[in-house]
């Protein structure tokens, strides 16, 4: 029962910190139309700065700084923000799927960055000793899981308000009419390409936020807590879910990471360790197939945006 | 000045293959509108085949000095069929559907990195992640003035890119079906005014991008191994050279891929080698930036 429960604890600790991160891609392509297809790179700058911030001191690291967790947050919120603004910068004129190859391929530098700069990420090894916040006062793995969890309640409750709040507000207002109409947005007097750094930006920095999380969480990062495929996972959710709509934001990250946890454990359950390579392959394939599938049959996700339509049209 | 030149050397080499790949990018881009995410998995599924049918047949016996013999050559022709059979069919099961609902170039996008996951992993359930090789032959370097080394695979391999490059220029320029596809490329509407059949013409698409990208992939496999991620690897690298050459453009992607290896090469003298598979994609982002249609390309 213990043992079904801290799964459970888990799980959901995972699912909301993912949650973060398809909410920060739904503000980018869901609210704007802008192909981000770097989430893992800049999931990986939050967890890297957070890491690099917060670590107990170690001789070998340059980093590693044992700085406060709070600290740690804020860092990776900054930093993930300044490194999108300087792509935002040099990419955001972009077409559609030009945007797409170029933020792709910045994830990638982003993880051979992480690999190669050992003395400050610990390259291929990773960093350990990262500050749990309040482990002192939740000493069981159990009880600190469920501390965790409440805190990311919280935090995603936040987020997701908050953009509930901006989304809702002239300025969201302005990035629906720039993805519909780019052309009638700029007729109005917009800056479409302001608008759209700023959602970039925005987007990107709650995706560095999701990586301090999780990284405080797990307590360890390492270069391959971020590879492509988490990228394309992601989409998987968002377009699962519905984009253009938080709640499906939400619900498409707990349904795919249900379906990929879900598979892990069958295939596990089912395939002998020494074919491990071929169960993993299994798991994959489900999640391309349903991101396949759902755009073929059912392209709105589960539950879609709500068609919006000025209250003064209503007869 | 002797690396410079060595490094020249290898650029042409990896640059071929990489070309051989980057026709096919380049011709989606254009000709069905879209950034074709699984184009890459088309050279690591064409690679597999030819494994598969050597594994039948066997590599053959080294003849002209190569490490193969001509059993391999036939694999990697069957492959190019098979492999192009695969793409059409790809577009038949999803790309088609997608199209005649009415869907916008970036959710073909999606589908295709679905369709790039599910096909790369396929690759593992049948082969795992182990590294295999068409031959266990070794080889060894022949030193060409002014003292290049070069491998006789290595030129086999350019000659046969050369050919296949150059069956295919001759293709969009005589034949009727090609001179369709350059139609449809410059200007879909004005083509079907003109009555091209837009199926066959998407036909002939992808089984000529498929079979290209299966060369490719045939040929990475033997400088040195065949891995899954043999494909996935050069995506960068094949979207670069596409979109430098400008897409559409038979000869643009040719050059693209050549500037692409060369450029490669020559950073590897100055960057350290772990910084090695983001060097595609610095050359395209500086593409990108300062002439996002290419060297060859018209404005879209």
């Amino acid at each position: 029962m213990i043992g079904i429960t801290s799964y459970l604890v888990f799980f959901l600790c995972v699912v909301l910190v993912l949650s973060v991160l398809t909410l920060g891609l739904n503000l980018q392509w869901g609210f704007t139309g802008l192909f981000n297809a770097g989430v893992a790179g800049f999931y990986a700058i939050g967890g890297y700065t957070h890491a690099i911030l917060t670590a107990a001191p170690q001789p070998q690291y340059l980093g590693n700084f044992g700085l406060p967790w709070i600290v740690g947050i804020a860092g990776a919120m900054a930093l993930t923000a300044l490194a999108a603004l300087l792509i935002g910068l040099l990419t955001i004129r972009l077409r559609g799927d030009f945007l797409a190859i170029a933020t792709f391929g910045i994830a990638i530098l982003i993880q051979l960055v992480t690999l190669n700069l050992e003395p400050l990420t610990g390259g291929s090894q990773g960093l350990t000793r990262i500050a749990k916040p309040m482990s002192s006062v939740f000493t069981t793995p159990l009880a600190y899981n469920i501390f965790y969890l409440v805190l990311l309640i919280g935090v995603v409750a936040l987020v997701y308000w908050a953009l509930g709040r901006i989304l809702a507000s002239p300025w969201g207002r302005v990035l629906r009419a720039i993805r519909e109409d780019e052309t009638a947005a700029i007729a109005l007097g917009k800056s479409a390409l302001r608008f759209r750094l700023e959602s970039f930006v925005l987007g990107s920095t709650l995706m560095g936020l999701a990586g301090a999380l999780y990284v405080s969480f797990i307590g360890f990062v390492s270069p391959f807590d971020f590879l492509p495929i988490l990228t394309f996972q992601v989409w998987a959710m968002l377009i699962v879910g519905g984009s253009g709509n938080n709640r499906g934001a939400l619900l498409g990250t707990l349904v795919v990471w249900g379906i990929w946890a879900a598979s892990g454990v069958t295939v596990s359950k089912l395939v002998p360790p020494s074919h491990a390579a071929q169960g993993a392959a299994i798991q994959v394939i489900l999640i391309g197939l349903v991101l396949v599938l759902m755009l073929l049959y059912r392209p709105r996700g589960l539950i879609g945006e709500r068609p919006m339509v000025s209250r003064h049209l209503d007869g | 000045m002797m690396m410079v030149l060595q490094a020249l050397a290898d650029g042409v080499f990896t640059g071929a293959i990489i070309a051989l790949g980057a026709i096919g990018v380049s011709f989606t881009l254009q000709i069905m509108r879209f950034a074709n995410f699984a184009h890459s998995e088309f050279l690591t599924w064409g690679a597999y085949i030819a494994l598969a049918v050597t594994l039948l047949t066997g590599a053959g016996a080294p003849t002209l000095g190569l490490t193969f013999g001509w059993p391999l050559v036939a694999a990697a022709l069957v492959s190019a069929v098979l492999t192009g059979l695969a793409a059409w069919g790809l577009d038949q099961l999803v790309f088609k559907r997608l199209r005649r609902g009415g869907a916008q170039p970036l959710v073909l996008v999606f589908a295709a990195f679905g369709a790039a996951l599910v096909m790369r992993h396929i690759v593992v359930l049948i082969w795992g992640h182990d590294s295999y090789f068409y031959t266990r032959e070794l080889q060894m370097a022949v030193l060409v003035p002014p003292g290049i080394r070069v491998m006789p695979d290595q030129v086999f391999i350019l000659a046969l890119a050369l050919l296949a490059m150059l069956a295919m220029h001759l293709f969009l320029t005589y034949s009727r079906t090609g001179i369709a596809m350059r139609a449809m490329a410059e200007s879909p509407g004005l083509a079907q005014a003109c009555g091209v059949r837009v199926e066959s013409v998407v036909r002939t698409t992808w089984l000529l991008c498929g079979g290209l990208a299966a060369l490719a992939g045939v040929f990475t496999g033997l400088t040195p191994q065949l891995h899954p991620e043999i494909g996935f690897n050069l995506l960068l690298a094949l979207f670069a050279a596409a979109i430098f050459g400008g897409a559409g453009s038979l000869p643009g992607a040719v050059i693209g891929g050549l500037l692409v290896g060369i450029a490669e090469n020559v950073f590897l003298l100055v960057v350290p080698p772990g910084y090695k598979p983001a060097m595609p994609f610095v050359l395209l982002l500086m593409v990108l930036l300062f002439r996002p249609d290419g060297l060859f390309g018209e404005k879209r």
